[in-house]
């Protein structure tokens, strides 16, 4: 798989949220791996359980679900770990940041304060040394004027200002894991390229691991090391970002790589995946994306395809996974 | 500074409400059917002890002077003198006025001591069966009227049990808590009713919000989740509805003290309206505006304080 030890293994995590009676699979038999230093892509439409498998990652979903598999961290499974323990993992050793600057910090406290809780809740600083290295962090992400900004809130941010905020809230105690979810989708374009640059150049920096959760295949070809494209719950293809874009073998890759425009001509029709993902609530009983795939055989509506390994730290869960011909065709 | 400013200003805006406040008392009082030479007198008086009674009271003149009299007396402290206790109304209602103000902020204090920690429990356990006891319970409570679970708590721990007086005021601090607790508890458990449902919903909200979920991420410890991040944002909306409950229960003093007989100011009022008593009516009905204008002004000050986006505005 990597070369580097794995600091995150996620194995057949599933996750399944009850709306009135109904059983939603939110994320399905999910598994995958984090090296020290390693940037992982995770791909999909809204609503393919991108987030939710963060969230699950770090317990935050088991509150509103039923979450099975395990989640080692060092090789500590901390998918079933009580609260209790867990809270010094999280934002310690694997923190997170969210997709929406505008509604994930509180309105009512000031930056300051949100940054320096986390240094209390897992170093031994004191007042001082954490006022000081809230300071470091907002100047590391490039907020100007750091120190007289600590004591504002966040309505007086502007939004790539609150998502600088929030990822030097996020790095405040030196994680080793960041799981990022969709940081820069809220953003303008311009702010984007800044957010992601300075999530990269930090994770380099400090050696860490990063989830990165998009939905733009451009953000993980330039990023990311491994990708995984994850439909309707499950991962349907994984492996090394290079082959994964250039020799897609599941046709919904396939598809996603074909929806990003690529020397067309101006003002021509732009390529959709026909059809929309399937309902949580009434998932077809073979393979989930069958019904909108043009390869499907009689067998991918009666079966789901196992994800299978059809090479080292490649696999894919097609019957009929595309070949490098009709990739390169399509 | 800004909310010094602040201040100032609602303190400004009180003035013309006050005005109104004046104007409205003044001719309601006077548009009352009955007449207080009358109610002074007796039915057997004769016209010419009316006519002086009236001449004493200044009755007689021309609305707008009297309006004029009232308003330069009130300004100087001076409502008049009670007919009913022969008294100034000022004296009267300085006397009276801390019995009620304790009662209040007793009995304000009681519903919050009772609807906060159930709230939590509630909001924690939504829709479990801990929820929906509280719920339940409560439900029952908001729908009895307050005077009947006051008798109720009069007959059962005051008369039988013994355990609180029936009446009275008592001299100390703690003799006052032993005495009002069946009042306070009476008006509380009504207040917080209210109270605990609208801030059960407010913390469900909020624990849904993405900054709590971001501030688990952080790693804080529960107490700090729900203490700082969760009951500050959920408390917002039931200041304010707290603010309104205060405005209401003042005037549920005048039922509540009546029951148990507690000499406050509520007590003093449905006296004075039984009596005809203008002057003191007029009194005890401005002395309510400034309380509960004082109330919005405080809800107003904390909800500020607890939310630095409303400080701008």
């Amino acid at each position: 798989m990597s070369d580097t030890q794995p600091i995150l293994e996620v194995e057949n995590l599933c996750t399944t949220f009850t709306r009135g009676g109904v059983a939603l699979p939110a994320v399905r038999d999910v598994s995958f791996n984090v090296g020290k230093g390693e940037v992982l892509g995770l791909v999909g439409e809204s609503g393919s359980g991108k987030s939710v498998t963060l969230r699950s990652i770090l317990g935050l979903s088991r509150r509103y679900g039923d979450v099975t598999g395990s989640v080692k961290w060092m090789g500590q499974d901390i998918a079933q770990m009580p609260e209790r323990k867990l809270r010094h993992i999280r934002g310690r050793d694997i923190a997170m940041i969210f997709q929406e600057p505008m509604t994930s910090l509180n309105p009512l406290l000031t930056v300051g304060l949100q940054l320096t809780e986390t240094l209390k809740a897992h170093t031994d600083m004191g007042r001082a040394a954490r006022r000081d290295r809230a300071i470091e962090m907002l100047d590391h992400v490039g907020i100007p004027a750091a120190a007289s900004r600590l004591n504002e809130y966040p309505h007086q941010f502007s939004g790539g200002m609150r998502q600088r905020v929030m990822i030097a809230i996020a790095l405040a105690a030196s994680p080793k894991l960041l799981l990022a979810d969709e940081p820069t989708t809220a953003l303008d374009v311009t702010i984007q390229a800044q957010i992601l640059d300075l999530i990269l150049s930090l994770a380099d920096e400090l050696e860490m691991g990063v989830i990165l959760v998009t939905h733009d295949l451009g953000v993980v070809a330039q990023t990311c090391k491994k990708a995984a494209v994850m439909y309707a719950g499950r991962i349907v293809e994984q492996g090394d970002v290079r082959q994964v874009l250039r020799a897609p073998r599941h046709p919904y890759t396939v598809g996603l790589m074909r929806s990003v425009p690529q020397d067309v001509p101006p003002r021509s029709q732009l390529y959709t995946v026909p059809g929309t993902p399937p309902s949580l609530e009434a998932l077809p009983q073979g393979c989930a994306f069958a019904p909108r795939c043009q390869g499907r055989t009689e067998g991918c509506l009666v079966a789901r395809p196992p994800l299978a390994t059809i090479a080292q730290g490649r696999s894919v869960a097609c019957f009929n996974p595309v070949t490098d011909a009709q990739g390169a065709a399509a | 500074m800004a909310i010094i400013q602040y201040t100032l200003k609602r303190l400004l805006l009180m003035i013309p409400t006050f005005f109104l406040v004046m104007i409205i008392i003044f001719l309601l009082v006077r548009f009352l059917p009955g007449d207080p030479a009358i109610a002074i007198a007796g039915d057997r008086a004769s016209d010419a002890d009316l006519a002086a009674i009236r001449e004493r009271l200044g009755l007689n003149q021309p609305l707008l002077v009297q309006f004029w009299l009232f308003v330069t007396n009130t300004l100087q402290g001076d409502l008049g003198r009670s007919i009913l206790m022969r008294a100034p109304v000022t004296d009267i209602i300085y006397d009276r006025l801390p019995t009620t103000i304790f009662l209040t902020v007793y009995a304000v204090s009681l519903s919050l001591l009772i609807a906060g920690p159930l709230a939590f429990v509630a909001a924690l356990n939504r829709n479990k069966w801990p929820d929906a006891v509280i719920r339940t319970v409560f439900q029952v409570g908001l729908s009895m009227p307050v005077f009947y679970i006051g008798l109720i708590l009069l007959t059962f721990l005051a008369a039988q049990l013994r355990w609180f007086p029936v009446g009275g005021y008592g001299d100390t601090f703690i003799e006052r808590l032993h005495h009002l607790f069946l009042p306070a508890v009476t008006v509380a458990l009504y207040t917080s009713a209210i109270i605990m449902r609208n801030l059960r919903s407010a913390i469900i909200e909020v624990l849904d919000a993405e900054y709590v979920q971001f501030a688990r991420a952080k790693g804080l410890p529960d107490r700090l989740v729900l203490g700082r991040h969760v009951l500050r944002n959920a408390l917002i909306s039931t200041v304010t509805l707290l603010g309104l409950s205060i405005g209401n229960l003042m005037s549920g003093t005048l039922v509540t003290e009546t029951v148990f007989a507690v000499p406050g100011v509520g007590r003093l009022m449905l006296e004075a309206i039984f009596a005809r008593d203008y002057p003191l009516i007029q009194g005890l009905t401005l002395t309510f505006a400034v309380l509960v204008s004082v109330v919005f002004l405080l809800t107003d000050l904390f909800q500020s304080t607890l939310d630095p986006r409303m400080r701008l505005t």
